[in-house]
């Protein structure tokens, strides 16, 4: 793809967001967007949201279930960068309409407390850089028409980033085995999924590092604080206005969302 | 089994159902479901099912332990009903997990991993809760099993499943057996197969919480004159989607507290 066509494919999921107006896929509007190109369209988007005062609180790692590696015809996971305007307060709600198709996936949160840079980082270096995890849930969102995304539109569309909900009770991740944390996600106090935090890459800690190391391709380091969403323990769960969605992690602890 | 026989709601020759299934075992033979020729009520296919076990007494196997199935929401709905359904296990299902499982004893096998409880009390339902199935039981355990279907490509109605004893085949038990403490429904599992990851879940996949499930069938058994006995088993129910087993296959199942446990095929 042009750069100049690149720079308009950013524009116009800026725009889709902005006005919450969803777009074909640009699959079907770019020919030649691979993932590299797709990946330097998602940098465009963020570029431009930086640009407009956003900063950078952490990344999310997508696609870490085998199935929908498989689904997508992709050999690895894809990552999003998450901004401070994407953080929800636990208890707030979700504003009705601000959203086009959310989608809920519980998440076992990782916070750093030293920088990751890679390549080279280990799994080894990830226990040792996080400070603790804590309870998330992410929202995913598509700035694509009904989600019919491809790998290559979800990575420009930043991984279908939307919003994160941190809840705030804080472990430390040498006390658990991070594989094996049930997590029972719940919509309206009805059972909606249930899954594992190893659902993640079969560890979330590998996820964190998997970051890491794909990020220092492009000569990005995780910074001292980040958040970072090693992906999900359950499908995404969608939800309508009213609804209320509530994860619980094993004896890591619990995370609430309102959609209003 | 004892206890008192409820009456069958119509004139079925319940022995003749029964012998379906039990041929349709002896000879790794699938069958049309009972439901295509008869009018099942729930309470016959559990006479059904009573005499199926009986002909596994008669050889000699003993009933040592519960199990459950359709535990899961989504297969509940899928099926169009309300509730989950039980069966029983048999010394004949237990399979020692460092022998491969011999496939050619078995019709289209499929494993799910299971907590498995191990009783210490007697559970006489009904008014049976999870509180009391905590404190009737002595440990639980991982647990593999698994279910084949005498039915033709695991088609058939809750009628049909329970008069085929719950699709029981063999199951399997992890090393570890450590005293019920906590909340069961968090307890994570990982399901791989030949060491990829296939599945995830938590313990409530199963009625919420797998102690409701021991609970409901202590109660629902306990209406038909069962009681669950001291040192029985009870398999609590699938927590994910069962996945086929196929020759070569290795199956294994990590919980949190309770360990691993896997099943190969030969």
């Amino acid at each position: 793809m042009h750069q100049n066509q690149l720079e308009e494919a950013a524009r116009r999921l800026t725009e889709a967001e902005r006005s919450r107006t969803p777009i074909t896929p640009l699959t079907q509007t770019y020919d030649g967007l691979d993932i590299p190109a797709a990946y330097e369209v998602q940098r465009a988007v963020i570029a431009e949201r930086i640009a407009g005062g956003a900063r950078v609180r952490g990344h999310k790692v997508g696609l870490t279930a085998a199935v929908m590696r498989e689904q997508f015809g992709v050999s690895e996971p894809d990552y999003g960068v998450l901004l401070d305007d994407m953080f929800l307060l636990e208890g707030s709600e979700v504003p009705a309409g601000s959203l086009l198709a959310p989608r809920v996936e519980p998440e076992l949160a990782f916070v750093l407390d030293r920088p990751l840079g890679g390549p080279g980082v280990t799994v080894a270096d990830v226990l040792r850089a996080t400070a603790f995890v804590t309870p998330s849930l992410e929202i995913i969102d598509s700035r694509i028409r009904n989600w019919e995304i491809t790998v290559h539109d979800s990575i420009a569309d930043n991984a279908s980033s939307a919003r994160v909900v941190l809840g705030g009770t804080a472990t430390d991740v040498r006390d658990i085995d991070p594989r094996l944390l049930g997590v029972v996600l719940r919509r309206n106090g009805e059972i909606a999924e249930t899954g594992a935090t190893g659902a993640a890459l079969g560890n979330p800690v590998s996820a964190v590092a998997w970051l890491a190391n794909k990020l220092g391709e492009f000569g990005v380091t995780l910074d001292e604080g980040s958040v970072v969403l090693p992906g999900s323990c359950t499908r995404a769960l969608p939800v309508s206005p009213g609804d209320h969605v509530r994860a619980d992690f094993g004896q890591v602890g619990s995370v609430g969302v309102v959609f209003a | 089994m004892s206890g008192n026989v409820p009456k069958a709601t119509t004139t079925l020759d319940v022995r003749g159902l029964a012998a379906r299934l039990i041929t349709a075992e002896d000879t790794r033979t699938d069958v049309l479901p009972l439901s295509r020729d008869v009018d099942l009520a729930v309470d016959d296919a559990y006479l059904v099912q009573r005499e199926v076990l009986r002909a596994k007494e008669e050889r000699g196997e003993r009933i040592i332990g519960g199990k459950l199935g359709l535990t899961s929401r989504a297969k509940q709905i899928d099926m169009g009903v309300d509730n989950p359904l039980y069966g029983f296990v048999t010394s004949g299902m237990l399979h020692d997990a460092t022998a491969p499982v011999d496939l050619s004893t078995l019709i289209h096998p499929r494993v799910e991993p299971e907590i498995v409880f191990v009783l210490k009390e007697e559970l006489a339902g009904p008014g049976i809760t999870p509180g009391d199935v905590l404190d009737a039981t002595a440990s639980v355990c991982a647990g593999l099993e698994i279910i084949d279907s005498r039915y033709q490509a695991f088609k058939f109605t809750l009628e049909d499943a329970v008069s085929d004893n719950a699709s029981s085949a063999l199951f399997v038990l992890g090393n570890e057996f450590v005293e019920p403490s906590g909340d069961l429904s968090l307890l994570g599992c990982l399901l791989q197969v030949n060491g990829k990851q296939v599945a995830t879940a938590a313990g409530a996949a199963v009625c919420g919480d797998p102690a409701q499930a021991v609970a409901w069938m202590a109660n629902a058994a306990g209406r038909r004159g069962t009681a669950l006995k001291p040192g029985w088993l009870v398999l609590s129910g699938g927590l994910t989607a069962a996945v086929p087993l196929r020759s070569g296959d290795c199956v294994s199942a990590d919980f949190s507290r309770l360990g691993g446990v896997s099943v190969r095929a030969r």
